[in-house]
């Protein structure tokens, strides 16, 4: 049978082709009118983000990919510059009480809202009233609980809010009273979301769906004009702002896939990428000799929590065996190889004021000797323990390389991996369901504190099972004391007996994040341990 | 006919009904919260956020409210995209899988059918060796190796499409191309199996005899019987490709459902996995119900009942 026999006109063959084209060009058709192929919309800066925000709402935002988009369509009465720097936002200035615990704010009186409404000193009372409301579902309610009342009144001990440490006495100033002298004051204002003004009446009239475009009112440097699920953002310079911004228009694409997203940035597509984990770490290597990576190190920690209530690491000198003789150098270099250094504090470097303890050493022959004194001579006997960890990104590689440097160097071989998927691994790490394992810590804020009050007796991210009345004690001098320099030595102190003493974990390395852009084409990025890069400073060299 | 088709879609309501349970039953006894992260949440903060989602009170009470709300269409809030409701992020997510997938089924059947076609008549030559080699391995590569190798040359290497994206038509080319290769594969070889087969039978033997042209013998007659397996393998397929594929979505970065199905469990968002698992049951009964009903319209020894 010859090919042209199979190619005549025919009706089977017209049905064939014809009518799943003709359903395609209608559904095709159905889309356009639909709306759905919008992106051709021009934008001055495309930024990467990892993931779809779950949420633009201030009140709600935990994510750090959230809190980026947030803080460009909405600004706290202080704010950060490139650098980290703590500069006024709605506020131009404010006063500090002797004691630490009052804080008188000035608002801008030009301050507004994207709609042009006056921002006003009861906004902020209102929007913090809010978060406080537990209908409001806020995650992050507790960074009012440095108020006064705040947490009684969250609780429903009080329901007078006018106890609540916070007061409006004009439209441009705002008192707060704190019921502790909180030296980092001023970093939660311009970094945590949670305290950012909300426009309550679009708020009240749109419930929760209030955050989208054409309904949602801010007050930062931005305003959202599209959002599309899993596919863009569109942020347009808020005429309305105090200051003028440098680029216009900002799109957002969450990008999940590190590879998709690097590829976007090779082609030119995307200008910004800010994680580390938007970059295909098989490239890392690579990328890093290009001159568009720049590192970012930042506030993060990883490290190693004992179960101080699980034999054998209820001893102190089993802990510090395995501390001493870990070669972190080995796992930086061969594991994580994004340039991080090996950290033998938990408080990352870059704290001002803050003078860390040394820390332990690497010390292969002390190890050896501590774990001989514990009744396990190079290794012989040691209890089957398990290491847990999450099992993404370096997680599983990081737990495998520990495994057999311990089993190398101590002669341990009863250290077993146990991988769990993310949730179900922070489960278990909060239920203390474990013997060690492997942790990292984001601090909140460029403060020593946000690391070290984790570990008091009972606290919320304790998760070790230890604790210390001198080390409760320590902090609660800290949180009491208005002296800056008397506070950061008991913190100190604190940090010692953290990881020089007691040990109930011990640090590994710390993060180094990985940002990409072309020097030429993006000015005003500066890297800092906060990690908050503020939009509204970015420029384009040139364009300026 | 109109009758059994209603009763057949009557028949889907406790199917339905058995699956979102069962998914309902299982997020409800999986490790970990919805709100589980890495910073604690004082356990005053925990019960608000529980309230809210309607994730308080015993199992028999978060189970009954689900199934009131879902009675009335309500699919529930996510906990992930706090803002937004289960209905609301399938119907932005669901058209664009949709489109996606009706594009790449489409050319899987034009192409699928010419080629197993061709090689069916010219069986045991080149021809043929050649098609049902890459249709062995169009079935075998992964799509995620497929889509990483045609991103390599065709958008970084040969510069002709976008790498990845959303809102063009050349950014559909890639996508739908490597989510129709599988369909192209086994198509091909169902097509060419049947027609071999069927090109044995008595009847196309009275048709060449009647001194009708090939190519008359082929399609009038051999194709319309032998496209009864095609029928048959489409329906499931069909309700798979609709409802999104998380490997082709999330490498080029679309917009779809696809990835739900995946990240709703490992976030823990009980609607919205509850959600997905609806719609791709509601997708499955409706493609095979299409594809029964064809089959009794193409055959009529095929009893609907």
């Amino acid at each position: 049978m010859a090919l042209r026999d199979v190619l005549p006109r025919s009706r089977t063959l017209a049905l064939v082709a014809g009518l799943p084209a003709l359903g395609l060009l209608l559904l095709g058709a159905f889309f356009y009118a639909w709306g759905g192929w919008t992106l051709a919309v021009p934008a001055d800066l495309t930024i990467a983000n990892g993931d779809e925000p779950q949420t633009l709402d201030p009140a709600i935002v935990t994510a750090q990919l959230d809190q980026r988009i947030c803080t460009a369509i909405y600004e706290g009465l202080t704010s950060s510059d490139p650098a980290g720097n703590i500069v006024p936002g709605v506020a131009q200035s404010w006063e500090i009480s002797p004691d630490g615990r009052t804080y008188t704010f000035h608002l801008r009186p030009d301050a507004q809202w994207s709609n042009g409404e006056p921002l006003t000193a009861g906004d902020f009372v209102a929007s913090w009233k809010r978060v406080l409301d537990p209908a409001t579902a806020s995650d992050y309610a507790y960074q009012l609980f440095y108020l006064v009342n705040g947490e009684a009144y969250y609780n429903r001990t009080i329901t007078d809010f006018s106890q609540v440490g916070v007061k409006a006495p004009d439209d441009h100033t705002l008192v707060v009273t704190l019921s502790h002298p909180t030296a980092y004051f001023l970093q939660l204002t311009a970094a945590m979301q949670t305290l950012f003004p909300v426009h309550l009446a679009t708020v009240r009239e749109y419930g929760d769906d209030w955050t989208k475009p054409g309904r949602i009112v801010g007050n930062g440097p931005y305003v959202l004009k599209a959002w599309r699920l899993n596919d863009y953002i569109l942020l347009e310079a808020n005429p309305h702002y105090w200051r003028p911004v440098a680029i216009k228009r900002i799109r957002v694409l969450p990008v999940r896939d590190a590879n998709t997203c690097f590829n976007l940035f090779y082609s030119g597509k995307i200008d910004l990428i800010l994680d580390q984990s938007s970059i295909p770490p098989v490239l890392l290597p690579d990328i890093r000799k290009q001159p568009y990576f720049h590192p970012n190190p930042i506030g993060a920690t990883t490290f190693v929590r004992f179960n101080v209530k699980r034999h054998p690491f209820d001893d102190v000198r089993v802990r510090r065996a395995l501390a001493l003789a870990l070669d972190k150098q080995d796992i930086v270099d061969k594991i994580i190889r994004s340039g991080e250094p090996v950290a033998r504090t938990l408080v990352p470097p870059g704290n001002p004021g803050y003078i860390p303890p040394a820390g332990l050493p690497h010390d292969l022959d002390e190890a050896k000797r501590l774990l001989a004194a514990a009744g396990y001579p190079g290794g012989r006997n040691f209890p089957d323990v398990t290491l847990l960890y999450a099992t993404k990104g370096t997680g599983p590689a990081i737990a495998t390389e520990m495994q057999a440097l311990w089993s190398r160097d101590l002669g341990i071989n009863s250290i077993h991996l146990r991988g769990q998927e993310f949730k179900v691994y922070l489960n278990s790490q909060s239920s203390t369901d474990f013997d060690l394992c492997i942790s990292r810590w984001i601090g909140d804020y460029n403060d020593p504190q946000t690391f070290l009050d984790m570990f008091v007796t009972g606290g919320g991210n304790n998760d070790t099972n230890w604790s210390d009345p001198a080390y409760d004690q320590m902090l609660a001098d800290s949180e009491s004391t208005p002296d800056p320099v008397r506070r950061m030595q008991i913190l100190q102190g604190m940090e010692k007996i953290l990881v020089e003493d007691q040990l109930p974990i011990f640090p590994v390395s710390f993060t180094v994040g990985a940002v990409l852009y072309h020097p030429g084409a993006l000015g005003g990025f500066a890297s800092n341990f906060v990690d908050d890069h503020p939009w509204g400073d970015l420029y384009i060299p040139g364009k300026k | 006919m109109g009758a059994i088709i209603i009763r057949r879609l009557f028949a889907a309501i406790p199917v339905l009904f058995i699956i979102v349970s069962l998914t309902f039953v299982l997020m409800h006894n999986a490790p970990g919260s919805p709100f589980t992260s890495e910073r604690h949440i004082p356990a005053p903060i925990m019960a608000a956020l529980e309230r809210k989602y309607h994730l308080n009170g015993t199992f028999g009470q978060q189970y009954g409210q689900y199934l009131w709300d879902l009675a009335h269409g309500d699919l529930g809030l996510s906990t992930q995209y706090r803002n937004r409701t289960v209905n609301e992020i399938i119907a932005q997510s669901l058209p664009v899988s949709m489109v996606l997938g009706t594009l790449a089924y489409a050319f899987a059947l034009m192409a699928g059918i010419t080629l197993g076609g061709l090689a069916a008549v010219r069986q045991h030559r080149a021809g043929d060796r050649w098609i049902v080699f890459l249709a062995l391995l169009g079935i075998s590569i992964p799509n995620f190796v497929l889509a990483l190798l045609l991103i390599r040359v065709f958008a970084i290497d040969l510069n002709l499409l976008p790498v990845a994206g959303w809102g063009s038509l050349d950014q559909l080319v890639l996508p739908a191309f490597c989510l129709s290769v599988p369909f192209v594969a086994s198509l091909t070889r169902l097509t060419r199996g049947s027609l071999i087969e069927v090109l044995r039978l008595d009847f196309v033997r009275t048709a060449r005899a009647k001194g009708l042209p090939e190519s008359a013998v082929l399609f009038r007659h051999a194709l319309k019987v032998a496209i009864l397996p095609i029928i048959g393998y489409s329906g499931p397929a069909i309700a798979g490709v609709l409802t999104g594929s998380i490997v082709v979505e999330t490498i080029f970065g679309i917009p779809g459902i696809g990835p739900f199905f995946v990240n709703s469990v490992l976030n823990r968002d009980p609607f919205m996995t509850c959600g997905v698992v609806l719609i791709f049951g509601l997708f499955l009964i409706l493609c095979n119900l299409a594809a029964d009903i064809l089959y009794f319209v193409v055959d009529r020894r095929v009893n609907l009942q």
